[in-house]
C-alpha cells in the first residue's frame, strides 16, 4: 500500500498563487506579489523534492484519485494523478526550472507595470503544466494541455498594446488549435475502441495487440493524430511557425514556456503513449521523419537570424526535433533525457539572453552587440556554459543526451544519423556565432558604457551593466546544471552505466509487442526489465567512433564560427552576398509563413470576406431578415387602407367575402357531382 | 304546390335587397330596415325548408330569429334615438367617430 502523497497539492499551490495575485495583486506592493508568487511556486518545487525523496519506497505507478468527474455507463474519468519515473522527471524539471525562472523574473520584470499580472500568469502556467505531467488519464492531461496553451497565449501577448505581440499570441493560439484538433480526435478514437482514457487501462488493452506492420490501422491512426497534437504544442513541422513569433513575450516566458517546459509537452505525451506508438511502426516513422526534418530545417534558419532570441527560438525548434527523432526511433528515454538537459541549457541560454538584452537596454539585434564579455562577466560565463552544452562539447549535459540520440538514430537508419549529425554541426555553428557576435569583438550598439560605478546607482538605467543578483543566481544554478546534468546518463561506452536510462526503464522497457522486440535494445547492453545483471562495461567501440564524429562536428562548427565571426567579421556579409539566393531563402525562413499565408490564411480570409460575409451573411441571412421586415411593412402599408373605420366598407368586404365563400362552395358542390 | 326553388329564389332576392340596402343606404333607419329584410329573407328559407322536409326545427328557428329581431329592434331603435339626440343626424357617414 502506498502512503498518501497528496500529489494534488503540487498543481494546486501555484493555482492558489495565481488566484491571489490575479485577483488581489493590483493592490499589493511589488514585494508582496513577489512573496506570494515565489512562495507558492517554491512550495510546489519543495513538494516535488519531498515526493522524490519518498519515491523509492513507492510501488509504482502511484495513483491518486481526487474526485469523480465523468461517469457514463462503463466509461469513467476521474480527477486523478499518476506518478511514475517519467512523470517524476517531468515534475522535477517543470517545478525546478519553473521556480528558478520565477526568481529570475523578479529582477527582469521589476519595472513593468503589469508585474502582478505577469506572476499571476506565470503561476497559472505552472498549475496547468504540473497538471499535464501528473495526469492519470488523457482527459486530465488535455486540461493541462489546453491550459498551458492559454497561459502561453496570455504571456506571449503580455505586452498586448504592442500589435506584434498581440498578433503573435493569436498565432500561437490558433496554430495550437490545429494540433489540439488532432489530439482530440485521437482521444475520441481511444474512447470508442478502448472505452477508457486512463493510461493504465488503455495501455493494458493495447498491450496484447500486435504491431500493425503492413498497412495502417487503428493504432497508426491514433499515433499519427497524437503526433499532430504534439506537432502543434512542440512546434514541429508543419506547425512550428508560432514558436519564433512567440518570442514577442517577455524573455523569462520564452525561457520557461517556449524552451524548457511547455513545448516539451508533446515529447512527454508521445513518450507517455509509447505503448501505442510501439505498435504503430508507421506512426513512429512519421514521428522520426518529422523530428529529423524539423531539427535540420530549423537549425538552418537559425544560422542567419540576427535577433538573439530568434536564434534561440529556432534552436529550440531544432532541439525539439531531436527529441522527436529519438522518440521516433523508439529511444524514448533518450528523448526524455534530452528533454531534461535541454530544459537546463536552453532555459539558461534564454535567461542569459534576457540578461544580455537587459544589459544593453532592450536591444535584441546581435549586430548591435559585441564585446560584452568583460562588461557582464556572470552572464558571459553562464552563457558560455549553455553554449558549450548545446553544442555538444564533451563533458557537458547536451553532449551526453545528443550523443545518445544520434547513436540510437544510427541504429534505426543511417539517414537519421546523417541529418542529425549535420544538424549538430549547424547547431554548434549558430550557437557560437551568437556567442562570438554578442560577447567578442567591438561593441556596436548605441547604449554608452558609462563608468561602472554609475550603473549601480539606478537599476535598468545608465550604461551596460550586469543584471541584479536575483537574476544572476538562477543563471548560475542553471549553468551548473547544464554542466553536470548529463552525468546521470553517461553511456556504457564512456565508462558510465546510463543510470537515467535504467531509471526510466520500468516505464519504457518490456512494453514493446512480442513480434518486434527492438533489436537495437540488446546491442547497447540496455537491460530488459528485471535484468539487473552486470553491465558490459567495456562499451561499444563503434559507439565511441560515432561519439568522436559528433564531437568533431561540434568542434568544426565552433571553428567555422570562430573563423567567420571572430577573425574575419566581414566575411559573412561577403558570403551572404555571393549566395544571396540561399541567404534570402533562409532569412525569410524558407518562405513558409508566406506559403501558409497564400495557401491557408488568404483563402480563408477571402472566403470568409467574400463568400461568407458579403455573400452568405449579407446577401442571404441579413437580406432575409431585412426583406421580411420591409415586406411586412409594405404589405401593411397597403392593407391598412382597408381599415377605414367606415362601417359600410366593412360590410362590403363581408358581403364580398361571403359571396366568394358561397361561390367556392357551389363550385365544390358542382364538382363533387 | 309551389316548388321549393321559388321560395328559395324569393328568399335570396329578399336577402340580396337587404344586403344592397345595407351597403348603399346612408340613413340609419333604412339600414336597420335592410337588416330586418335580410333576417326575414332567411326566415322565409327556413320555413320553406321546414315545409318541404316536414320538419319542425326550421319553424322553431324562425321564432328564435323573430325574438332576436324584436329584441334587436328595441335596442337598435333606442340607440338610433340616442344618436339622433346627440348628433342631430341619421347619416351614417357623419357618425363614424366613436367619441363626440
Amino acid at each position: 500500500m502506498n502512503p498518501m502523497l497528496n500529489l494534488w497539492l503540487i498543481p494546486i499551490l501555484p493555482l492558489a498563487g495565481a488566484a491571489i495575485n490575479g485577483l488581489l495583486g493590483k493592490r499589493f506592493s511589488r514585494r508582496a506579489v513577489t512573496t506570494i508568487a515565489l512562495v507558492f511556486s517554491g512550495a510546489a518545487f519543495a513538494m516535488a523534492l519531498w515526493v522524490t525523496m519518498r519515491f523509492s519506497s513507492l510501488s509504482l505507478p502511484y495513483h491518486e484519485s481526487l474526485a469523480h468527474w465523468i461517469r457514463s455507463g462503463s466509461f469513467t474519468v476521474d480527477f486523478a494523478f499518476y506518478l511514475d519515473q517519467l512523470s517524476l522527471v517531468m515534475l522535477l524539471v517543470v517545478s525546478g526550472v519553473g521556480f528558478l525562472i520565477h526568481i529570475y523574473s523578479v529582477g527582469y520584470m521589476w519595472d513593468d507595470p503589469g508585474y502582478y499580472r505577469f506572476f499571476s500568469y506565470l503561476n497559472l502556467f505552472m498549475f496547468f503544466m504540473l497538471t499535464l505531467v501528473l495526469a492519470d488519464n488523457y482527459l486530465v492531461m488535455f486540461i493541462g494541455w489546453e491550459g498551458v496553451g492559454l497561459a502561453s497565449y496570455l504571456l506571449i501577448g503580455f505586452w498586448f498594446t504592442k500589435d506584434s505581440a498581440a498578433a503573435a499570441g493569436k498565432k500561437a493560439f490558433i496554430v495550437n488549435r490545429i494540433g489540439d484538433f488532432g489530439f482530440l480526435i485521437a482521444l475520441f478514437l481511444l474512447i470508442k475502441h478502448f472505452g477508457s482514457l486512463n493510461f493504465d487501462q488503455v495501455f493494458q488493452s493495447v498491450m496484447p495487440l500486435g504491431a500493425e506492420k503492413a498497412g495502417a490501422g487503428l493504432l497508426t491512426a491514433i499515433g499519427i493524430l497524437l503526433m499532430v497534437g504534439a506537432c502543434g504544442k512542440s512546434a514541429q513541422i508543419p506547425l512550428y511557425i508560432w514558436l519564433p513569433d512567440a518570442m514577442e513575450g517577455p524573455t523569462p516566458v520564452s525561457a520557461l514556456i517556449h524552451a524548457a517546459t511547455m513545448v516539451t509537452a508533446g515529447v512527454y505525451m508521445v513518450s507517455r503513449s509509447h505503448v501505442i506508438f510501439e505498435r504503430a511502426p508507421i506512426a513512429l516513422t512519421v514521428v522520426a521523419i518529422i523530428g529529423t526534418l524539423t531539427a535540420f530545417f530549423a537549425a538552418t534558419i537559425g544560422v542567419v537570424q540576427t535577433d538573439i532570441k530568434k536564434v534561440l527560438a529556432y534552436s529550440t525548434v531544432s532541439q525539439l526535433g531531436y527529441m522527436f527523432m529519438a522518440c521516433g526511433v523508439g529511444a524514448f528515454s533518450a528523448g526524455i533525457f534530452h528533454l531534461m538537459t535541454h530544459a537546463f541549457f536552453k532555459g539558461l541560454l534564454f535567461l542569459a539572453a534576457g540578461s544580455v538584452i537587459h544589459a544593453v537596454g532592450g536591444e535584441q539585434d546581435m549586430r548591435k552587440m559585441g564585446g560584452l564579455r568583460t562588461k557582464i562577466p556572470w552572464t558571459f560565463w553562464s552563457m558560455t556554459a549553455g553554449t558549450l552544452a548545446i553544442a555538444g562539447i564533451p563533458g557537458l549535459a547536451g553532449f551526453f543526451s545528443k550523443d545518445e540520440i544520434l547513436w540510437r538514430a544510427y541504429q534505426a537508419s543511417w539517414a537519421y544519423w546523417l541529418v542529425g549529425l549535420t544538424t549538430a554541426f549547424i547547431t554548434s555553428f549558430y550557437m557560437f556565432r551568437l556567442w562570438f557576435m554578442t560577447f567578442f569583438g567591438e561593441y556596436r550598439g548605441e547604449v554608452q558604457d558609462h563608468s561602472a560605478h554609475d550603473a549601480h546607482g539606478g537599476h535598468g538605467h545608465g550604461g551596460i551593466h550586469e543584471s541584479p543578483r536575483v537574476m544572476v543566481i538562477p543563471l548560475a544554478i542553471l549553468a551548473v546544471l547544464s554542466v553536470v546534468g548529463g552525468y546521470v546518463g553517461v553511456p556504457g561506452s564512456l565508462g558510465g552505466n546510463n543510470r537515467f536510462d535504467k531509471f526510466l526503464g520500468p516505464v519504457f522497457h518490456g512494453s514493446a509487442p512480442a513480434d518486434v522486440q527492438q533489436a537495437p535494445m540488446g546491442e547497447r547492453g540496455v537491460p530488459e526489465q528485471g535484468n539487473e545483471g552486470p553491465e558490459p562495461k567495456s562499451g561499444d567501440s563503434t559507439e565511441l567512433i560515432f561519439t568522436a564524429i559528433s564531437v568533431a562536428a561540434a568542434l568544426l562548427g565552433l571553428g567555422l564560427a570562430w573563423q567567420l565571426y571572430y577573425r574575419n567579421p566581414h566575411l559573412p556579409e561577403k558570403i551572404a552576398a555571393s549566395m544571396s539566393g540561399t541567404y534570402q531563402t533562409l532569412l525569410h525562413k524558407y518562405y513558409v509563413d508566406e506559403l501558409y499565408g497564400a495557401l491557408f490564411v488568404r483563402p480563408l480570409i477571402n472566403g470568409s470576406t467574400r463568400i461568407l460575409w458579403q455573400g452568405v451573411d449579407r446577401k442571404i441571412i441579413d437580406a432575409a431578415v431585412n426583406d421580411a421586415g420591409d415586406g411586412a411593412r409594405h404589405v401593411s402599408d397597403e392593407v391598412r387602407h382597408m381599415q377605414s373605420g367606415n362601417i359600410r366598407s366593412y360590410a362590403g368586404w363581408v358581403a364580398a367575402g361571403s359571396a366568394v365563400v358561397i361561390a367556392f362552395m357551389i363550385w365544390i358542390w358542382t364538382g363533387a357531382r | 304546390m309551389v316548388p321549393l326553388s321559388y321560395y328559395l329564389l324569393l328568399s335570396g332576392f329578399l336577402f340580396g335587397c337587404g344586403v344592397a340596402g345595407f351597403l348603399i343606404k346612408r340613413n340609419i333607419i333604412t339600414i336597420f330596415m335592410s337588416i330586418e329584410l335580410m333576417l326575414n329573407g332567411v326566415n322565409l328559407s327556413f320555413v320553406a325548408f321546414a315545409a318541404h322536409w316536414h320538419a319542425l326545427a326550421g319553424q322553431v328557428f324562425v321564432f328564435f330569429v323573430m325574438v332576436v329581431a324584436a329584441a334587436e329592434a328595441a335596442v337598435g331603435l333606442a340607440i338610433i334615438i340616442a344618436v339622433y339626440r346627440t348628433r342631430e343626424t341619421l347619416n351614417v357617414d357623419q357618425v363614424n367617430l366613436l367619441k363626440l
